[in-house]
């Protein structure tokens, strides 16, 4: 077991760094215990950091793990985690596509692993750049999955995960996604918070005794893992992860506020956040660095007279039913925007075949524009979403959809060559 | 039998129940877990297509058998001597391999003189 760190203390500085570095610095703020790494752009420098902290002594409880793949990161990191420990991990695109095995175990093993995912296009055609399809994989897999918009929010939501996970009325694993290259490897100020405000905000590291529910323990032996037959109570484990879902909503609204409590930054409800929504017409959800983006979107449009409003998701996983529901009755007209795919779904966006699935049976008559943007890092500037919220007001004065909308759903921004 | 909470398979060996019990999904522990108990699964004998049958004469008791079974059903009796559970014997033959003496013979369950 690692000794607990004691004697290593960091004052609330604001520091100047890309959001792998936040990533690094959140999980140091932890004081996770074991870090397993396997290095994949654009989440390298995530791991890279982190091994400096190691070496540096700065993380004197942390062991630091090497390992030869993906698929290893994770199997190492369930291992850690059944022994007790606060972990911490990070990948991206194909390497999480090759960890995606251990991914389900982890959740089915209800262990309150915390990962980053610097998110990147599937290939192929081979892609490196912001695409969140790699962590939308993950949908079905009993992790909670949520969104970074900011370099700041990075950092915060990563401790707020830890807080999040590890309540023993959920111990499930979670992702933290942002996109690769537009905030993991830009630079922007964040908050590092004061060490002793940290280990006051997040439950204490796990003492020997480990988790309550999961243990290495010679004296106390348990077999986990464990095959269930058919007549077994296989579905009914599923359905307490499915359940636990549900209950995580909650927490994850009481872990934000508790938060902003703490440190004065809010994330809206926790689940998601709305901007100009009190009076919108018109108003679009977006997620990830987009979402912060599209703010500034709102208020150009604003200023031209126009009643806009955009709402930012922060979690697909629990996926918010209730709040998506209410911000849907706000507004006439509400677009969707995907920078993802769900291939074959039945908008093609993940998100935006969510929200419609939502809706159905709530009695909202909300107009639902689906939108697939910016795959692969295709840039999405001001100008675009200034423009995709000009076809909302469109849609809401004509009642007629976009002529250029395929099979439903509108793939802005596709290429033209003259 | 007890129904017990999931919380007491923290407690320490001799503390916790043999058995837990459960009726509905909300009793259940967040993972399946079993506690050491013999046969947890059943009679797990009824697998083996393979018997381990012991010749005595050769047998010098050394105890790698015992040692390597893994699901320990190998038993050493009263007189020193290794005797094999065949309730539970799976009939992996790990012990016939690893016999120094090969005084283990597995023998086809259709073929073993029961007489």
């Amino acid at each position: 077991m690692v000794e607990a760190q004691e004697d290593f203390t960091q004052e609330r500085e604001i520091k100047i760094i890309k959001g792998n570095v936040a990533a690094a610095y959140a999980a140091k703020s932890a004081r996770v215990q074991v870090i397993s790494a396997y290095p994949i752009t654009p989440q390298t420098t995530v791991v890279e950091k982190l091994s400096e902290f190691a070496d540096n002594g700065e993380m004197p409880g942390t062991q630091y793990i090497k390992v030869e793949s993906e698929h290893s990161v994770m199997a190492s990191i369930i291992g850690a985690s059944t022994a007790g420990t606060r972990t911490f991990t990070a990948t991206s695109g194909q390497g999480l596509f090759y960890m995606y095995e251990m991914v389900h175990w982890a959740a089915g093993a209800r262990l309150p692993i915390v990962t980053t995912i610097a998110s990147r296009g599937p290939a192929p055609p081979w892609n490196i750049w912001a695409d969140f399809t790699d962590v939308i994989s993950c949908r079905d897999t009993g992790w909670m999955i949520s969104f970074a918009s900011s370099h700041q929010e990075i950092y915060d939501d990563i401790l707020m995960s830890y807080k999040i996970c590890e309540d023993h009325e959920i111990l499930l694993p979670k992702f933290v996604a942002y996109g690769g290259f537009t905030l993991s490897h830009t630079s922007k100020p964040v908050t590092i918070e004061d060490q002793d405000e940290v280990d006051d905000f997040l439950p204490p590291l796990p003492d020997e005794r480990g988790w309550p529910h999961i243990f290495l323990d010679p004296e106390r032996p348990m077999m986990h893992g464990n095959l269930i037959m058919p007549s077994g109570f296989y579905n009914e484990f599923r359905l307490k992860i499915h359940y636990t879902h549900t209950l995580a909503k909650q927490k994850i609204k009481d872990a934000s506020a508790e938060f902003e409590k703490k440190f004065g930054r809010s994330y809206g409800n926790g689940l998601i956040e709305e901007y100009e929504m009190k009076d919108a017409q018109v108003a679009i959800l977006n997620y990830g660095e987009l979402a912060m983006q599209m703010e500034d979107a709102v208020d150009d449009l604003r200023n031209e007279g126009y009643k806009v409003g955009c709402v930012k998701l922060r979690y697909f996983r629990p996926f918010p039913v209730e709040d998506i529901i209410q911000i849907a009755k706000k507004v006439k007209v509400l677009g969707v925007a995907d920078r993802a795919t769900a291939f074959g779904s039945p908008t093609g966006g993940p998100v935006s075949s969510e929200v419609k699935a939502a809706l159905y049976g709530s009695g909202v008559t909300t107009k639902i524009l689906p939108i697939v943007m910016g795959l692969g890092g295709r840039e999405v500037g001001l100008e675009q979403q200034k423009n995709q919220l000009k076809i909302l007001i469109q849609l809401n004065e004509t009642g007629v959809f976009p002529k250029d909308m395929i099979e439903g759903t509108l793939w802005d921004g596709l290429l033209e060559v003259e | 039998m007890n129904k017990v909470k999931w919380k007491n398979i923290c407690e320490a060996k001799d503390k916790r129940p043999e058995v837990q019990e459960y009726k509905n999904w909300k009793e259940l522990p967040p993972i399946p877990i079993s506690l050491p108990i013999k046969g947890s699964i059943g009679t797990t004998g009824d697998w083996r297509t393979f018997k381990p049958i012991v010749d005595r004469e050769i047998c010098t008791k050394c105890g790698i058998c015992w040692m390597y079974c893994p699901e320990g059903t190998i038993i050493r009796n009263d007189k020193g001597e290794f005797e094999v559970d065949y309730i539970y014997c799976k009939g992996c033959g790990i012990c016939a391999k690893e016999c120094p003496t090969k005084c283990i013979e597995m023998v086809r369950e259709s073929e073993v003189n029961y007489g």
